[in-house]
């Protein structure tokens, strides 16, 4: 597991009781995001896990304010490290900002760039974007990136297109793209789960490199436990819409304080439980017109008592912890609550 | 293999002209407008080899210089139907909701018409010109191509690769003219050469009625019209622009072939 430690100093994104509403067909409103709180300091590379339809994607999407007409800010904000109120941008000053100071890449390599142009086309163009830079340096740039990031080959490859390279090749084209401006905080979208295990090594190999050597914030964004694991120096764990458990990686990794996290951190295909059956969490993410008054996870949780039912856990702090951490949880009520929820 | 063929005929015959063309603005066997009337309606011979019409002037010469009006008027009257073709369509494609209902409303309304009528409308307007048929057919070209351009923007516009490049803060103009229109550069080509066959089928039906290309000029219409008295008298008369205007057609449209298909291949 990563041991850093979640860095003092300077926040590069900080979103405030964010709530995302979604506009249904029949004029419903419908939470999407609830009370979402989080921050990203400098040089930090902080985890978003959780199940499809948990919200962590459109949190993502969000930020750069690439949502869709459906869903809607509702409350609460999304500021950068100059506390600019991202929510409020309108499109121009939106495209100042993607790619410069906040880049993003997606989960499908294969889809994510554009069949009809050179690889290297693609990159120079999006510095040329940000940047007055002539064709010829942003060809240079470009070349230097994927030395960077560890393509072989980089002035042939330069003149490829896309369908030539592999997924992992495709990938770090992407990346590529995303730090071409530096910029402060790169959000990474499930970067790693259309790609083989051995490749996705590499990838958190590069994201590591990336934050030693430019100081760049991930936010990095998966279903896969293992992977966030890997790299992350913070984690927030996401459950329909909301942020159930947050904190250091090691400690909540290790000694999971909602019922949930514990639940994943269970399901885990390890080999050490080779042999034995393996867990599994009863029960499916309540659909988003489903969600009652009380806790979410309350209908698939092992501990659930009456108060569950009825009452929504807010995020409290989780007592005895070397580092700030929260969990959303009515079991940790006395104190901590730690000793409730096995590992 | 079958594919191969469209194409490479296509071209062949399509090059075949062009060089036509380009050797005709340099050099033609006689001056294409000068008469002499005691050869007049002469078959073909080893001085005339098409033979000459009923003012005695050359028809080698008069088709080489019909293949100037040809491509002219193809590539010009293609260039501005694209290029409205491609305002409108991707205007309308990517903006959607009230603009694509508007613009596309309007070039259905222009579709309705038959395309000869329309150009004989707009040419017969004003006074018969070249400049008149150009911007008519150009004008009745532009709905094919917006419909085309505005089913490839839609088709795109909801790719990963434009919501990846958006991340990057590309903006709207960039996406669709720097990002999208790569991608369905094919698709108007292939609409581009389909339509340059209907221009010089259309551009010869107007000369045929004396409303495109303006005496002495020489345009295959006009020939296939004056030939038509003598039709008995001298039949090569007729062949020789009946031939060209089959043989270009016929070129374009085996050349759209072939490029759809090598697209489709390819994608």
């Amino acid at each position: 597991m990563a041991g850093a430690k979640p860095s003092g100093g300077e926040t590069v994104l900080e979103v405030r009781d964010l709530r995302l509403e979604l506009s249904a067909k029949d004029g419903a409103r419908l939470p999407v995001l609830e009370d979402v709180s989080l921050k990203v300091g400098r040089g930090e590379i902080v985890g978003i896990v959780g199940e499809s339809g948990c919200g962590k994607s459109v949190l993502s999407l969000s930020v750069l304010g690439l949502l869709p007409s459906s869903i809607r800010v509702a409350g609460g904000g999304i500021y950068n490290g100059e506390r600019k109120e991202l929510h409020r941008l309108g499109e121009k000053s939106l495209q100042r900002i993607r790619g410069k100071e906040i880049a993003m890449i997606f989960q499908d390599p294969m889809t994510s760039l554009n069949p009809g142009m050179t690889v290297g086309k693609q990159v120079a163009e999006a510095i040329r974007l940000h940047t007055g830079a002539s064709k010829r340096e942003a060809e240079e740039k470009t070349v230097g990136l994927f030395r960077k990031v560890g393509l072989p080959r980089p002035e042939s490859l330069y003149r490829e297109y896309p369908h030539r390279l592999s997924g992992g090749m495709r990938q770090r084209v992407m990346i590529a793209m995303a730090v071409s401006c530096q910029p402060d905080l790169l959000i990474a979208d499930e970067p790693t789960t259309a790609l083989d295990v051995t490749i996705q090594a590499q990838i958190l190999k590069l994201m590591k490199k990336l934050r030693e050597e430019d100081g760049t914030s991930i936010l990095l964004i998966s279903h896969d436990l293992g992977l966030i694991s890997g790299v992350c120096d913070r984690i927030a764990v996401m459950y329909a819409g909301r942020i159930v458990e947050e904190g250091a990686a090691a400690e909540v990794l290790r000694q999971p304080a909602h019922p949930y996290t514990a639940g994943l951190l269970a399901s885990l295909a390890l080999p050490s439980k080779k042999g034995t059956r393996l867990h599994s969490i009863p029960g499916s993410v309540p659909a988003l017109r489903e969600r009652g008054p009380g806790c979410a996870f309350a209908s698939r949780c092992p501990y659930a008592a009456d108060r569950c039912l009825a009452e929504k856990p807010a995020l409290r702090g989780v007592a005895g912890s070397a580092f700030p951490r929260s969990a959303a949880c009515h079991l940790l009520g006395e104190e901590g609550g730690l000793a409730n929820v096995g590992s | 293999m079958r594919r191969r063929i469209h194409m490479t005929v296509g071209l062949l015959l399509v090059s075949m002209l062009f060089v036509l063309m380009l050797v005709s603005l340099f050099y033609t066997p006689y001056e294409p407008n000068a008469m002499r009337i005691a050869d007049r309606l002469s078959g073909p011979s080893a001085s005339h080899w098409l033979g000459t019409d009923n003012f005695g002037r050359d028809l080698l010469s008069r088709s080489m210089v019909g293949t100037q009006t040809a491509f002219l008027v193809g590539a010009a009257s293609v260039a501005i139907g694209a290029a409205g073709g491609l305002l409108v369509g991707s205007l309308a494609g990517y903006a959607g909701k009230w603009a694509d209902e508007l613009l596309m409303r309007a070039t259905d309304a222009l579709l309705a018409f038959p395309g000869i009528l329309l150009a004989l409308l707009l040419v017969s307007v004003f006074r018969p010109s070249l400049l008149q048929t150009i911007l008519a057919i150009g004008i009745l070209f532009v709905p094919s191509f917006a419909r085309v351009v505005r089913s490839g923007v839609l088709q795109q516009r909801e790719a990963d690769y434009v919501r990846a490049v958006r991340g990057f803060g590309a903006g709207h103009v960039n996406v669709l003219f720097v990002q999208i229109l790569p991608n369905i550069a094919s698709s108007i080509i292939t609409t581009a050469a389909l339509s340059f066959s209907t221009a010089i089928l259309i551009e010869a039906a107007l000369s045929y009625l004396g409303l495109g290309v303006q005496p002495p000029d020489p345009s295959w219409g006009r020939m296939l019209n004056e030939s038509q008295t003598y039709l008995s008298a001298a039949p090569w008369f007729t062949l020789a622009p009946g031939v060209l205007i089959t043989i270009s057609v016929l070129g374009f449209n085996l050349l759209s072939d072939g490029i759809r298909d090598a697209r489709d291949v390819r994608a």
